[in-house]
């Protein structure tokens, strides 16, 4: 059912206009009064997430803090055909948590407690709302950490980590959220409690995890996740390597997997990126190099000293005009802190700016960066480009000021002109930050219809009224017969079953 | 010697034939891993004529190969580079293919360390039950787009469409690689495998069986030497021959007609009382039990540990570990939602669909 259709049940069920009054009472006469929120300035705060050009005030929101009062407020919702969007941290980049003005908000900030740490088989089971970076900080004294370490991963939580399956710098070696977890709770869109996964390393039946797992808040509502731990390595050291050409620099990627080395960290900056960060945190970056690489090595001593001698004979035959390794932690830390700058000071040299999150092979590096130099002169806005070069997950950021007229959506079409030219290079139009409602136009340009329909028979399977995080990660093939950027699959019509004004 | 046929349009053709007749199919490749699983019962559709390496490039650490590519047709195109498939899959035969291997789901002694078939799946191309020919993931190392049907389809046997095409992430072969033997019973190597790991030692399999802890180490030269050292234990010459037994079950421990249970449980959980002798696999998290207990029995023990239980060898039923209810309702939906006719693999994986 469209969300549109639902919002008309939603009238019905409640009876009219004072809809809200009602579903407050059906939900204060089961969960504690002070949990559901309906005053408009309690409401303000959860307006948006990490996505802030998109606002919307929800017509309530939940804060429970036991997996009961989920289940309670699942039920009353689905009784009554309330649609439900769940929140973490609210740190997401695509909106995924961007409230409906007739749903409830759930935020799951009170779950916040590490459950259990199980040192004999290094995993941890934490509540959604735990912080990400608290997990590896909770179990560093036994040797231990969490892997996937989003660049938010101070405020972001681990429940809207796998509902995003997100990623990080250490991706290549150590993969994504969905490597990382091995069972979560969920509660169902009826209020149902299911376990998904189990303490082994697989569970019987289909792989329910990997399916969860950058759902997107779209099949369930994730109340508790169990994570795996690996031991800290030994010994890191970064390689801070320039060069004066971007295609040298994206070849020297190529090069340096191709040589047998599995870096933990690859990322790129080029030289807009590079000159930003300097001015902004002075890590001593080469001011006039074409573009920068840190690669860094990681495991035991004797396996990062015999790693970093061979990347840097790699990036040395691949044309390389500098390479300074780190010595220390601190100059590591120091080669780092450029990288991890990059965002603020982007904000230090322009109003706004738009983080772009698409993917392409790694060959294709160089050409999509060159690429994405004549966007930015077509439409005439700058661009700083940093990246999991390793991973061929790039961030264009793309600077703008949002107080003149049209500079957002001429920003978000050139956003949108990024997204086609990576898939243009066999890539995906996003890599770690989630389709949400940032992206769903260029979904239709990224999946054929019937991938779509797919989409949505999935999606009914877990939730057959259409109320969890509706009209988010996956389009409507109406919005993208209006949207009029679709596939082209084999040559034929897209949508042929549509009618077209 | 590599021969290519895409045979694609015809096998879309034959499901939604089947499909508009509601006859069910039973997908076959080479045939190695029928043992697996119920038997399926509808006509046979071979897929084996659909293969071939579609692409392959060692720098993007990439292979995408048709469903029907001999397993080691793949291998010896990653051996020539210098790299290999991570989760080491086992053949159990000559003609094991990459759909087969896929959609069963196995993974070798690798596992613990590189991650499962699941876990390296980049991307899929499937026929659903509607004999619509459609593509999840890709061939990138990060994809969020939609929702990750591509590594759902490792494991579903079949059941949720027919593989056609599938892209892997590959590895490059480690460098250096020494395997270690410690005499140890089995609850000190539960404990001492698991104690390895909270150090960054670079373990890539531990397995144990009778007496015997055998512990691989693989990467650089100075990292499996410096790990001998402060390790022990004695060396095991041909290693490789070894590593081989484990994983294609070719062992002493694994003849004889006794039934042979796979138990999944957490690495560390204690050894479980149930008659029979036990190995130990991917460092502790993957048992094999040689038990005429009945099946009831195996499947309590285990599940009291939060692990699973299936049979590889001998009449259990059935074969795969049952599933709460609920469970299993949304499992028969999701089946539904990709093939509403229910006629892909039909009581492969569960007697009811």
């Amino acid at each position: 059912m469209a969300h549109a259709d639902l919002a008309a049940s939603t009238e019905q069920a409640l009876g009219g206009a004072p809809r809200k009054q009602q579903l407050i009472e059906r939900l204060t006469a089961e969960l504690p009064a002070d949990i559901v929120l309906h005053a408009d300035e309690d409401l303000r705060p959860f307006e948006c997430d990490g996505l802030s050009a998109y606002r919307q005030v929800p017509m309530i929101v939940v804060l429970p803090s036991t997996i009961a009062q989920v289940q309670t407020t699942m039920r009353i919702c689905h009784d009554n055909d309330v649609p439900v969007v769940a929140r973490g941290a609210g740190t997401g980049l695509s909106g995924g948590a961007l409230p409906l003005d007739d749903g409830v908000l759930l935020s799951l900030a009170k779950f916040n407690r590490i459950l259990d740490i199980d040192t004999d088989n290094r995993r941890a089971t934490v509540q959604p709302g735990v912080r990400n970076l608290a997990i590896s900080e909770a179990v560093s004294h036994l040797g231990l950490y969490y892997a996937p370490d989003p660049s938010s991963q101070i405020a972001c939580s681990i429940g809207g980590n796998v509902a995003e399956n997100s990623g990080g710098v250490h991706c290549l070696k150590y993969g994504l959220t969905t490597h990382n977890i091995v069972q979560i709770e969920i509660v169902t869109v009826e209020g149902e409690r299911l376990t998904i996964g189990s303490s082994a390393l697989d569970s019987p039946g289909f792989d329910l995890l990997a399916l969860m797992t950058g759902s997107e808040g779209l099949l369930g509502v994730i109340v508790e996740v169990t994570v795996k731990l690996l031991a800290k390595p030994e010994l890191a050291r970064v390689a801070l390597v320039a060069f004066d050409d971007v295609r040298k620099a994206g070849d020297a990627v190529a090069a340096i997997i191709q040589a047998g080395i599995v870096p933990a960290g690859l990322e790129m900056l080029d030289n807009p990126a590079i000159v930003a960060t300097e001015e902004f945190v002075h890590a001593g970056y080469p001011k006039d190099a074409a573009a920068i690489l840190l690669c860094e090595v990681d495991g035991t001593e004797a396996e990062v000293e015999e790693d970093i001698e061979r990347v840097r004979e790699v990036v040395e035959r691949e044309g390389a005009t500098e390479v300074r390794i780190s010595r220390d932690d601190g100059e590591r830390a120091l080669f780092w802190a450029g990288r991890k700058a990059a965002f603020p000071a982007m904000g230090r040299i322009s109003p706004d700016y738009y983080c772009m999150d698409g993917t392409i092979p790694r060959k294709a590096l160089a050409e999509v960066l060159i690429g994405i130099g004549e966007l930015s002169e077509e439409y005439g806005q700058r661009v700083a480009n940093v990246f999991h070069a390793g991973d061929g997950n790039l961030h264009p950021l793309i600077l703008y000021d949002a107080n003149q007229e049209g500079e957002l959506e001429r920003t978000e079409a050139f956003g949108g002109a990024i997204c086609r030219l990576c898939l243009e290079h066999g890539g995906s139009i996003t890599g770690e930050h989630g389709v949400g409602v940032e992206k769903i136009d260029q979904m239709c340009v990224q999946f054929p219809s019937a991938e779509l329909t797919q989409f949505h028979a999935v999606k009914e399977a877990f939730d057959p009224k259409g109320l969890l995080n509706p009209g988010k990660a996956v389009p409507t093939l109406h919005r993208c017969a209006e949207f009029g950027a679709m596939h082209v699959h084999n040559g034929e019509l897209p949508h042929p079953e549509l009618e077209r004004l | 010697m590599s021969e290519h046929a895409d045979l694609s349009r015809e096998l879309s053709e034959r499901v939604a034939d089947a499909a508009a007749r509601e006859a069910p199919l039973a997908i076959r490749g080479g045939g190695t891993k029928a043992f697996l699983g119920e038997r399926s019962e509808g006509e046979a559709l071979d897929v084996t004529g659909h293969r071939g390496i579609v692409s392959y490039e060692p720098g993007e650490l990439v292979l995408t190969a048709r469903a029907g590519t001999p397993l080691t047709e793949i291998e010896a195109a990653l051996a020539d580079a210098g790299q290999m498939l991570p989760f080491e899959p086992p053949h159990h035969g000559a003609n094991a293919t990459l759909g087969g291997t896929i959609a069963a789901g196995v993974s070798g002694p690798g596992r613990p360390f590189f991650g499962a078939a699941r876990d390296l799946v980049l991307g899929t191309r499937i026929v659903n039950g509607r004999g619509e020919d459609l593509r999840f993931g890709g061939e990138v190392m990060k994809n969020v787009a939609g929702y990750d049907l591509s590594r759902l389809m490792a494991g579903a046997h079949g059941t949720l469409g027919m593989l056609l095409e599938i892209s892997l992430k590959v590895l490059p072969a480690p460098r250096a690689r020494a395997t270690r033997v410690f005499e140890h019973d089995a609850a000190t190597a539960i404990e001492q495998i698991n104690a390895w790991q909270r150090k960054p030692w670079p373990i890539t399999a531990a397995y144990w069986e009778d007496g015997r802890t055998y512990l691989r180490l693989a990467g650089a030269q100075s990292s499996v030497d410096s790990a001998i050292r402060a390790l022990g234990g004695e060396a095991l010459t041909d290693d490789g021959t070894f590593w081989q037994s484990v994983r294609e079950q070719t062992r002493k421990f694994f003849e004889g007609d006794d039934p042979l249970w796979r138990l999944s449980v957490a690495p560390a959980t204690p050894m479980m009382d149930l008659e029979g002798p036990t190995a130990l696999d991917w460092a502790g998290a993957q048992r094999w039990l040689r038990s005429a207990a009945p099946a009831e029995t195996v499947r309590a023990a285990v599940s009291s540990h939060g692990g699973h239980a299936s049979i590889y060898r001998g009449d259990a039923s059935p074969r795969f570990h049952p599933l709460p209810k609920a469970l299993m309702a949304l499992h028969r939906r999701v089946k539904q939602s990709v093939d509403p006719a229910g006629i892909l693999n039909r009581g492969r994986l569960y007697p009811d669909f």
